[in-house]
């Protein structure tokens, strides 16, 4: 009896908590709103079952209490009803499955106009890297890592010179254009996560990752790594600004590239002679 | 007769004559699982104070002076591999699957009573190498508790001096113990069923510990095989996992290894891992709603088979764990539907149970509190399965609070309800005493609400985009006051259940030594375990003859029967009908 009560209060409660409770998701400044549109059908769809179960959970367990004479009846099975249940489960399947599945056909295929921005992570901070004018990262090995360059770039790659390298936690990117963020760690598993952008990808060494996104409101947004990194793993901060067109250029035509640290390098070389 | 060679009794019984062989070099099934259930509460309670620990950390970042970043990684890390594996894979198959699989069936023992007790010992040492760890220099590996490399083998991870090679150690060692165990219960149920016993006429419980031994037989390989390589890879400097990489600014001499590959490894165990806890717990509280309802399950075979299916269908789902991991994403259409499918199988089990209930009998003991409390909470923790598995829906989700509450509803409150409501249940069988009525239900009102009231509110500290495993926020735009005052609260709600486990405890100590004696069939239930000569079944079980079975295990309320169950040893007679198996 008061089980059926307690479930009935905890089922109600929990409603009224998704309606009225201060937290959901935090606003989207990205285009990834068939991500959020995805959510909100597997709430309604997951709501509206979650209410119809409990209701009848509740309904039975008050109404076929244990009373004086009380006896269950015998019916080990109903083939007809076990089928439309089957039935109608599968279609709400399929409801959920849709969006979800039409919204990863969007997020697996990159815009072919997408400019391409560099995450590099390591513990416990964060790089980046623009392809510079030839619009062309070029190749980096853990091998050429060193003082002179962080970033391990191939000294030898022409594609190289003229990369833009931001050695600090915070990056500019222009508002409204597609991004490729192509992604790289020189140490362990990191994970890319602006909770407004939703999209979001693990950084893997020895291989190159990326995602997409588009982002749509001018405004200052927090990286935090989403993927346990040492014990650092929780001041692994980072900051994306997102600017306007010209803002963002002239941001980043103030950044270095890397050729001037290439000179170092090769100095360096022919000094050790 | 099929059932003829190991059915009858054709080996004498050698009957342990001192109280050591009798208790603790025990080679009967029953003291075996007492043994597997202690071992497992026992490491599941360090666990229990782990998490209230880090907890009060969450809560109230700086109460606990001692609480460093390494200390709280390590005991997160702790707290989860000891819970998934230690105690709620070991109390399931170690413990329910001994103790009820030969009585359940009518057989004297396992098939393989050495081997069964072998299993419990090297166990043991799984458990021991796991706490050496803590006493380690180093302590503990902080890698959490899916030990990804290269992070779990690298400098910069607490625990990576000695920590992480006990680990690896006691899950491979574990494993060998559980193998032994699991080729037992499969061969007992296959080979070791008395007369009449036939696989459908098997209760649930059976089903379940089954199928999941099986699945568990064939997914801990790819967990061994990993905790192996990892452990070549940290020793002996193989790059099985591990690429080239600079770590702390050095130079490593690993080349060419798959971080990813360990993901697959570890998910292709992890995801059937999932169904090793959960169908043993789908499979006894269908049983524990028949009982109690005073009703048959409502579409036995249909409950049959879904376990069957889920647990196929277990072993190509592994990968949405790793949506976001870096893995080619075409493969998420794939993982994405196959997750889904699994979802109905699952829904139908969960209709069964409410549908066994409707037009019942039901009697409120504390056994089907638990058991009613569990299908309200795999309800909600089964639901949000479908944000997490449909693929995009993930992506802002993955590695958030979202995560961590949704697993937690769903494969560790859900089992853990049915764990009680199971102890409450067969408690009676095991030790011949009775507990106390009102303590029990206090500790199924205090663990059930709790429970909820911690994990229902964590999901939208996930949907906010609060990651897990962060020793603490600081100041964070998107993580607003009201959520830190949310986590207080979870915190002081996780305290309250964690003490309130102390009267469980209690509760079940106190009665062992001064509970009324209870009756042999207590619940009026028709399975073998309550027919059973003596109450705690003697060495042997059955006396001098094995039971005969003529019905399946669920004749409730039978119509034109005088008593409200027909035990499964009952001769069909004219007046009873009984299901057609």
């Amino acid at each position: 009896m008061w089980i059926g009560i307690a479930v009935f209060v905890l089922m109600v409660g929990s409603v009224l908590f998704h309606l009225f409770s201060p937290w959901y998701l935090t606003p989207i400044a990205s285009n990834w709103t068939s991500i959020d549109n995805a959510v909100n059908v597997t709430f309604w769809v997951t709501g509206a079952v979650f209410v119809a179960i409990n209701s009848f959970l509740v309904y039975a367990v008050i109404k076929y209490r244990n009373r004086k004479r009380s006896r269950a009846i015998y019916e080990p099975e109903n083939a007809k009803l076990e089928k439309q249940l089957t039935l109608w489960t599968s279609v709400g399947i399929a409801l959920l499955l849709t969006p979800g599945l039409y919204a990863w056909a969007e997020f697996v295929n990159i815009p072919g106009n997408a400019s391409v921005v560099e995450a590099i992570g390591q513990q416990w901070q964060w790089s980046f890297r623009f392809p510079g004018k030839d619009g062309v990262l070029g190749t980096v090995d853990v091998k050429y890592v060193s003082d002179n360059n962080p970033f391990g770039l191939n000294p030898d790659d022409p594609y190289g010179r003229d990369d833009v390298l931001i050695e600090d936690s915070t990056v500019h990117i222009p508002v409204g254009k597609p991004i490729k963020m192509v992604l790289r760690s020189k140490d362990v598993l990191h994970d890319f996560f602006v909770p407004q952008f939703r999209a979001r990808m693990n950084l893997v060494p020895g291989s190159v990752t990326y995602f997409w996104f588009t982002p749509t409101k001018i405004g200052k947004y927090e990286i935090l790594c989403a993927q346990l990194c040492g014990i650092g793993h929780y001041t692994m901060r980072g900051t994306v600004i997102v600017d306007d067109q010209s803002t963002f250029d002239a941001w980043l035509n103030k950044q270095r590239t890397f050729a001037p640290a290439r000179a170092g390098i090769h100095e360096l070389v022919t000094k050790r002679g | 007769m099929v059932y003829a060679t190991l059915a009858e009794d054709l080996k004498e019984l050698h009957h342990p004559k001192t109280w050591v062989g009798k208790y603790v070099w025990s080679q009967d099934h029953k003291v075996i699982a007492v043994q597997y259930m202690a071992t497992a509460i026992g490491t599941g309670l360090i666990a229990l104070v782990l998490s209230d620990l880090f907890r009060l950390q969450i809560g109230f970042p700086g109460s606990l002076s001692f609480m460093t970043p390494e200390l709280y990684y390590q005991f997160i890390t702790m707290h989860g591999m000891i819970m998934v594996i230690y105690l709620l894979t070991a109390l399931f198959l170690g413990g329910f699957g001994n103790y009820l699989i030969p009585l359940m069936l009518g057989a004297r023992d396992m098939v393989f009573p050495f081997v069964n007790m072998m299993s419990y010992w090297v166990f043991l040492l799984a458990v021991l190498v796991l706490v050496a760890s803590f006493f380690v220099p180093g302590g503990p590996t902080g890698a959490g508790w899916t030990l990804y490399p290269p992070q779990a083998i690298l400098p910069g991870t607490p625990g990576r001096e000695m920590g992480i090679i006990l680990m690896l150690a006691s899950l491979a060692i574990f494993i060998i113990a559980f193998t032994m165990g699991g080729l037992n219960y499969v061969v007992t149920v296959l080979q070791a069923r008395t007369r009449g016993m036939t696989l459908m006429r098997m209760p649930l419980s059976i089903w379940g510990i089954f199928v999941a031994t099986i699945l568990a037989l064939l997914a801990f390989p790819a967990l061994f095989v990993g905790a192996v390589m990892m452990m070549l890879d940290r020793i002996l400097g193989t790059s099985f996992f591990m690429p080239a990489l600079v770590s702390m600014g050095q130079q490593l001499g690993y080349n060419g290894g798959s971080p990813i590959l360990f993901q697959h490894l570890f998910w292709f165990f992890g995801h059937p891992e999932v169904y090793i806890v959960a169908l043993p717990a789908f499979g006894i509280v269908s049983d524990l709603l028949s009982v109690h309802a005073r009703k048959n399950i409502f579409g036995y075979r249909m409950m049959v088979w879904a376990i069957v299916i889920i647990g196929g269908l277990s072993f190509i789902v592994w990968a949405h764990h790793m949506y976001v991991s870096g893995m080619n994403p075409y493969f998420g259409f794939f993982f994405a539907t196959s997750t889904l499918i699994i979802a109905v199988p699952t829904a139908i089990k969960v209709y069964n149970w409410v549908l066994t209930l409707w037009k019942g009998n039901i009697h409120f003991t504390v056994p089907m509190l638990f058991a009613i409390g569990f299908i309200f909470t795999f309800i909600n923790g089964g639901l949000t399965g479908l944000f997490l598995g449909n693929v995009s829906v993930d992506v802002p989700l993955s590695g958030t609070y979202f995560v961590v509450a949704h697993f937690h509803m769903v494969m560790g409150v859900s089992p853990i309800l049915v764990v009680f409501g199971a102890l409450y249940h067969w408690y009676p069988k095991i030790t011949g005493k009775m507990w106390n009525e009102k303590l029990g239900q206090l500790h199924f009102w205090l663990t059930f609400i709790g429970t909820y009231l911690i994990y229902f509110p964590m999901h939208y500290l996930g949907f906010l985009g609060m990651p897990r495993r962060y020793y603490e926020y600081g100041q964070t735009a998107l993580v607003p006051h009201s959520a830190h005052m949310l986590n207080a609260f979870i915190t002081v709600v996780a305290l309250a259940v964690g003490v309130s486990q102390l009267i469980f405890f209690y509760n079940m100590i106190w009665s062992y030594f001064f509970g009324p004696k209870a009756e042999s069939n207590p619940w009026k239930a028709t399975t073998l375990e309550w027919q059973t000569p003596d109450t705690p079944p003697a060495h042997g079980n059955w006396g001098p003859k094995l039971p005969t079975v003529y019905r399946w295990a669920y004749d409730y309320s039978v119509p034109g029967a005088p008593d409200d169950f027909i035990p499964q040893n009952v001769p069909a007679d004219g007046t009873s009908r009984h299901h057609r198996t």
